[in-house]
């Protein structure tokens, strides 16, 4: 178990850094858990994490990567809908990274 | 990349100078009690912990016979010294099968036998101290239960059932692994590893309708909860979610839909993979199981195919009967259960689905013997078919078939580096290592043959492919599901 600190507001995180409760998200908790990973958010990243939250809450699970990549290529463009260009955005692969950085928990499983 | 040290890959498959507890540091998340609780396990480490385990111990010697001959029969050959992938990619002389075991056997041998309770020192019996256990979390987690090492034992000593019990015996002093356990649970209060809802599911395949529409303008189904289909598919819950996994999933609804054969996925036991095997817990495993059951009984099925999943098959293969039989209200003229690639393998056999091969000669395949389906199972009504059938399928589908070392595939297939309750991210290292023999292999017939892809019949592998290959140079999408290249390859003819 762990914590971060994001303004000011110390947030309970699993042995991984994937938030303990939902409710603490808020953007700056995607940013700083970008830049501890050095990565930038761009606005085509906040396009997958607003998608995440959005599937989240009315499927209580993250989307499946085909899912996910359907949605992406509707809202960004067909070249953007395809895995290739989810790993580009997020190196350690969507399904984990962009779900730690939306605040939900980390898929489990044979994945 | 990686913050440790990646292996290199060298010509030969070569045992490596040992390096006594090189990887002493790699454990997995212990679980805490909301993973431990559910599964009836104490939430943390029992305070009379040592008693609890040795009467554990005791209960499991009682229960298995197998377990108390493999702990009594060694003889220190050193046969199995060098077959372990673990050992071959870590060095670490703790992961020599023999050594290993010994871990438990010590213990044993000090509270079990004669000799260790009058003359511990003499038959080199030990207590079970503080350190014994973390020894045990470490190394019985560095086993991924694939057998190999037993395949080589003049007595057959299975290395896998020593570190069932190891585990158990930990899980029952509220020493449980976080990944496992969580799952288990996942499993039992949403009916999948992944913990995907009913909705969620349903929602998945309508979308993978549509996928398969625009490809081929065919009307293939991936039905959900069809009560009166033939057949109820039990297939791992990361053919809805990842990749290349779902494009074996496509493939099967291809094989049913071009052979006219009408089936249902069941949300309620919408997972094939069952983890209470990993942790030796046969009641775990027996809940799991007993989903299965009911949910073919509440369908109405006449038969129950498993999909591309390894240890699920071992499972399936092995025990459903004896966890969850009779299956006297499934179909006689059919194998209970029957898996996917037995389905298809009789399909093409009678003529019944129109395949063209040339649909994937850009591909150049070698074929992953998974450890549970090679070593602990068997397809078809022939010995070996578990290792011909898959290739038949292959060989038919694709015209660039080419076979890997003849010591690393078959009954002597390297395992992934994933199995046993071993694919997650707090273990990656090791995963890494333990991928080597396995690379090594690829790599000769990708230099030989130009080799482009890997194919596997299990999600573990998938996924922990998909993972480690660009450790050694390859990319991750050099994996796929053999069920791909079947749905690839086939014509689909006028609907009747």
């Amino acid at each position: 178990m762990g914590t971060i600190e994001v303004n000011g507001k110390v947030l309970e995180t699993d042995e991984e850094g994937y938030l303990q409760n939902l409710s603490d998200w808020s953007p700056e908790v995607a940013e700083y858990m970008a830049k501890q990973d050095g990565l930038e958010l761009t606005e085509n990243h906040w396009e997958v994490i607003n998608f995440l939250r959005e599937y989240y809450e009315e499927y209580q699970i993250a989307p499946a990567v085909r899912v996910l990549t359907k949605a992406i290529g509707k809202k960004l463009g067909p070249d953007k809908g395809n895995s290739k260009y989810l790993y580009e955005l997020f190196p350690y692969g969507p399904a984990k990274q962009a779900c730690k950085y939306a605040g939900l928990p980390k898929p489990t499983g044979c994945v | 990349m990686a913050d440790f040290e990646v292996p290199e890959l060298k010509e030969e498959i070569a045992p490596p100078p040992v390096r006594e507890g090189v990887t002493g540091h790699l454990k997995p998340f212990v679980a805490d009690a909301k993973f431990q609780e559910p599964l009836g396990y104490p939430g943390e480490l029992v305070d009379n912990w040592q008693e609890v385990a040795i009467a554990k111990m005791g209960e499991l010697l009682g229960k298995y016979r197998s377990l108390r001959v493999f702990l009594d029969i060694c003889v220190k050959c050193g046969a199995c010294t060098d077959k372990c992938h673990y050992f071959l990619g870590t060095t670490d002389g703790n992961n020599m099968p023999v050594a290993r075991q010994d871990l438990l056997r010590r213990v044993y041998r000090r509270y079990f036998t004669f000799a260790g309770k009058y003359f511990p020192k003499l038959v080199g019996a030990v207590d079970l101290t503080e350190e014994v256990l973390d020894q045990w979390y470490s190394y019985y987690h560095q086993c991924s239960q694939c057998r190999r090492c037993s395949v080589f034992c003049p007595y057959g000593i299975d290395t896998a059932e020593i570190s069932m019990a190891a585990r158990e015996i930990m899980d029952s002093v509220g020493k449980g692994q976080k990944y496992c356990n969580e799952i288990i649970g996942k499993v039992i209060k949403i009916g999948n590893n992944l913990g995907l809802p009913q909705p969620a599911l349903a929602d998945t395949l309508e979308g993978l309708e549509e996928e398969v529409k625009m490809d081929t303008g065919r009307d293939v189904r991936f039905p959900l909860d069809e009560k009166g289909a033939e057949v109820l598919l039990v297939t791992p819950s990361a053919d809805f979610f990842a990749e290349p996994h779902v494009d074996g999933l496509i493939g099967y609804a291809k094989v049913f839909h071009q052979a006219g054969i009408s089936w249902t996925l069941s949300s309620y036991a919408s997972e094939a993979a069952n983890f209470g095997m990993f942790i030796g817990s046969y009641e775990n495993m027996r809940k799991l199981a007993l989903r299965i059951r009911e949910a073919a009984l509440e369908l109405g099925v006449k038969r129950i195919v498993f999909g591309e999943c390894g240890h699920a098959w071992r499972v399936a293969y092995a025990f459903l009967n004896t966890l969850a039989g009779p299956f006297d209200f499934l179909d006689p003229k059919y194998p209970v259960p029957q898996h996917i690639c037995e389905v298809t393998y009789d399909l093409i056999k009678r003529g019944a689905l129109k395949l063209d091969p040339s649909a994937n000669d850009h591909r150049r395949v070698t074929f992953h013997d998974s450890c549970n389906v090679a070593r602990a199972t068997r397809m078809g009504d022939f010995p070996g078919g578990q290792f011909v059938i898959p290739r038949e399928i292959l060989k038919s589908v694709c015209n660039h078939f080419y076979d890997m070392p003849a010591d690393t595939i078959y009954d002597a297939t390297f395992c992934c580096g994933g199995g046993g309750g071993l694919l997650t991210d707090d273990l990656i290292e090791l995963r890494v290592k333990g991928a080597l023999p396995r690379m090594e292999a690829l790599k000769h017939v990708v230099e030989e043959y130009g080799v482009t892809h890997l194919v596997a019949i299990c999600a573990i592998c998938k996924s922990q492919f998909s993972k480690v290959l660009p450790y050694y140079g390859f990319e991750m999408d050099q994996i796929l599901s053999l069920h791909q290249l079947v749905g690839d390859a086939l014509v689909f003819e006028a609907q009747a």
